[in-house]
């Protein structure tokens, strides 16, 4: 089982992942699950009326708006990263939290390395599937390394303008 | 210069420190080098032919004699002794060892350097105008909008994983000294009839295998909505950009294959949806203005008698003036060119010795400011006319006082085979043969402006799109052969070489050159330089005087 590692309240801490990742062609199975953007698409109605909690797989290519108007009864959005050169889930994390407003969990799933913990933190993500058995001290250094930053993100860190005029 | 604050520095000791942690782990095997090759191209540190490279970023290059000197440090400590100016305005080691990279790192952040974001595809260091608050004809000092852009791209969340490298430059004048329009992005800072300033902002421009010239997708950006506008562009390109190949990953091909006008809508339609929140506000702006600390010209007369004497009995310094001091906006004052290019001397490289002339001489007579050039060479961009004779012997002493900028010998050139992981072919002593047939300078100043550049591979470090007389170095089943095309430019005319005919042996080169510069002069009408006299004459003539003994 792979390592789940939350961002919640400005800790990194290992976390039980209580949804299941449900591949297009497996079959459904009781509780929290995450779906391709195509399969939630044909099932949403069903799933999300049990009351069940429902989170959306986006892969690199898929557009983050597609999904606008299901936000508010998503649980969680988990935009891929096919290798970690990809840097395309990081303007779906930053659209899904300034534009969109979604205030959900944003899981990295796919090519997540540690090293790209302090990107993934300012662009709104706050879970993590590491694929380089990183732990969550790993990520907790990691993202923490600067003790400042120059733009204004989906984070609320206050960028070095900010600091100066303070 | 900016002076940097305590955040700055902070910033680069903590990359500091990050990047010494990582070369532990490779040391101690907890990496691979296929885990760590990513790390350390984000600090700027390839691995080359015969050894370790390190290339520092030299922000809109701009440096002060202690950064200077602490380049001559590096080279001295840790290098062979010297260091190598790029077109990019960065400075290269080329035989740095791995386990001394942390310590170079930590050296270069006492002097507020890095190498962040000098490799890798992410937003590079941004090049600005070597005559930058020197020259009379700029709009504005584009340093100020350089140092808006390097704080933005500095780490950027969203856009330090871009399908490719990319690459801005920004200049104040209308004489660009740039090379913006060859930039994934060029800007040009101008005022508009009512005189707000802005930008004109230019997309899709690059060399490499396929060489475009950059389109303008606005005319004017007010200044103050700069960075949210980036934010678009590269929004766009980060989502839409082809990760499927890299030769065509670069923004060049997504804005040919949409049309520079789709692009731009595409561009505005994402502009409109984030507001000026993304934008700098006007505080900070106006902070980082005030800190360049501002240089406190005198009142000088226009001319200097002495420097007009001393000039018409020195031939040596008499050209110097002619071809390496440039006007300044005070009466009293020039620009100086020093020519990292004299004979025999590879283009672009300075010793340490040479290096720490150039602060001194910076620090004693060109009010501590010092600039490197696209074209390899470096700026003293405030010397005062009563100086010039002294900053002339000073250079001359260290070999740095070759008179030849814009001349034909005043070449671009790639590291080349010598040095260089990716070449086909030698670059250095292609450009030291031809830099030698012009050894003359009399001929060479008759000849006038023309720029020769030359790379080692397909992928145009050495700008050979844009020379006058472009050379790039092909590989012909294990023989280093040269192509030659003409007519290219960087500049505002910018244009792309066209390809003059089949490809030459390296010990032919130098002779095509000497052809087609005879050719040049036969044909000129007054006051036309090499590309004007191709523009109008085409390339038969000149395809003709190489080619003859062929048939």
């Amino acid at each position: 089982m792979p390592t789940l590692i939350r961002l919640i309240d400005g800790r990194f801490e290992a976390a039980e992942d209580r949804f299941t990742d449900l591949a297009d062609d497996a079959e459904l199975v009781a509780g929290p699950v995450i779906l391709s953007l195509t399969r939630f698409q044909a099932e949403s109605d069903a799933l999300v009326t049990a009351g069940r909690q429902v989170g959306v797989r986006l892969a690199a290519s898929e557009a983050v708006e597609d999904l606008a108007y299901d936000l508010p009864r998503l649980a969680l959005v988990a935009p891929v990263f096919p290798k970690f050169r990809d840097g395309r889930a990081f303007t779906t994390a930053t659209l899904l939290r300034q534009r969109l407003g979604f205030t959900g969990e944003v899981r990295a799933l796919g090519d997540v390395l540690r090293e790209q913990a302090f990107f993934m933190v300012r662009c709104g993500f706050d879970s993590f599937v590491p694929a380089d058995g990183s732990t969550a001290e790993d990520w907790s250094r990691a993202a923490g390394r600067f003790r400042h930053v120059y733009q204004r993100a989906a984070d609320d860190r206050a960028p070095a303008f900010v600091e100066r005029a303070q | 210069m900016y002076r940097y604050d305590a955040i700055d520095r902070d910033f680069l000791a903590d990359r500091a420190a990050e990047f010494r942690g990582q070369v532990a782990r490779r040391l101690a095997g907890e990496l691979t080098e296929d885990q760590f090759k990513p790390l350390r191209l984000m600090n700027g540190l390839y691995l080359q032919l015969h050894a370790y490279m390190l290339r520092v970023a030299v922000p809109y290059g701009a440096l002060s004699p202690s950064q200077m000197r602490a380049f001559a440090h590096i080279a001295r400590t840790w290098d062979k002794g010297y260091g190598h100016f790029t077109t990019r305005q960065n400075i290269q080691f080329n035989w740095v060892r791995l386990g001394d990279a942390p310590d170079i790192l930590d050296h270069l952040a006492r002097h507020d350097l890095h190498a962040i974001q000098t490799s890798g595809n992410c937003i590079r260091n941004v090049t600005s105008d070597p005559y930058a608050g020197a020259t009379a004809d700029e709009a504005d000092d584009p340093r100020v909008w350089s140092e808006v852009i390097r704080q933005w791209s500095t780490l950027h969340p969203e856009f330090s994983f871009l399908p490719r490298k990319f690459k801005i430059a920004i200049t104040g004048s209308e004489a660009d000294r740039t090379a913006a329009k060859v930039h994934d992005i060029g800007l040009v800072v101008r005022r508009a009839e009512d005189g707000e300033l802005g930008f004109e902002v230019m997309v899709g421009g690059g060399q490499g295998r396929t060489p475009y010239i950059a389109r303008t997708i606005r005319q004017h950006l007010p200044a103050s909505r700069l960075l949210s506008y980036l934010d678009a562009i590269l929004r766009v390109y980060n989502r839409h950009g082809r990760r499927d190949n890299i030769y065509k990953a670069r923004i060049k091909i997504l804005v040919a294959s949409l049309g520079a006008e789709e692009f731009a809508r595409q561009v505005d339609e994402e502009w409109a949806r984030s507001g000026p929140e993304a934008d700098l506000p006007d505080t900070e702006l106006a902070r980082i203005r005030g800190a360049f600390a501002p240089i406190a010209f005198e009142a000088l007369p226009a001319r200097s008698e002495a420097l007009e004497s001393a000039a018409a009995s020195d031939r040596g310094l008499a050209r110097f003036l002619r071809n390496n001091v440039k006007a300044h906006k005070r009466p009293g004052y020039a620009i100086v060119e020093i020519a990292l290019k004299a004979p025999g001397a590879t283009p672009g490289d300075a010793s340490a010795e040479q290096m720490d002339r150039v602060a001194d001489l910076a620090e004693r007579y060109g009010l501590g400011d010092i600039r490197a050039t696209h074209e390899q060479n470096l700026v003293l961009p405030h010397v005062k006319l009563t100086d010039l004779a002294a900053v002339y012997q000073g250079l001359s002493e260290v070999g740095l006082g070759y008179p030849n900028i814009n001349l034909i010998s005043d070449i671009i050139a790639c590291p080349g085979l010598d040095y260089c992981a990716l070449a086909n072919a030698r670059a250095i002593p292609v450009a030291q043969a031809i830099a030698e047939r012009f050894a003359d300078l009399d001929r060479a100043e008759n000849v006038g402006e023309l720029k020769v550049k030359i790379s080692g591979c397909i992928n145009a470090c050495g700008h050979h799109h844009v020379g006058h007389i472009g050379v790039l170095g092909v590989d012909k089943k294990g023989e280093e052969y040269y192509q030659l095309s003409l007519g290219g430019s960087g500049a505002q005319d910018a244009s792309l070489a066209q390809i003059l005919g089949p490809a030459l042996p390296a010990d032919a080169v130098a002779d095509a050159v000497d052809r087609l510069v005879e050719t040049y002069l036969a044909l000129r009408q007054d006051g036309e330089r090499f590309l004007d006299t191709y523009r109008r004459a085409g390339m038969n003539p000149f395809k003709e005087a190489v080619y003859a003994d062929a048939h």
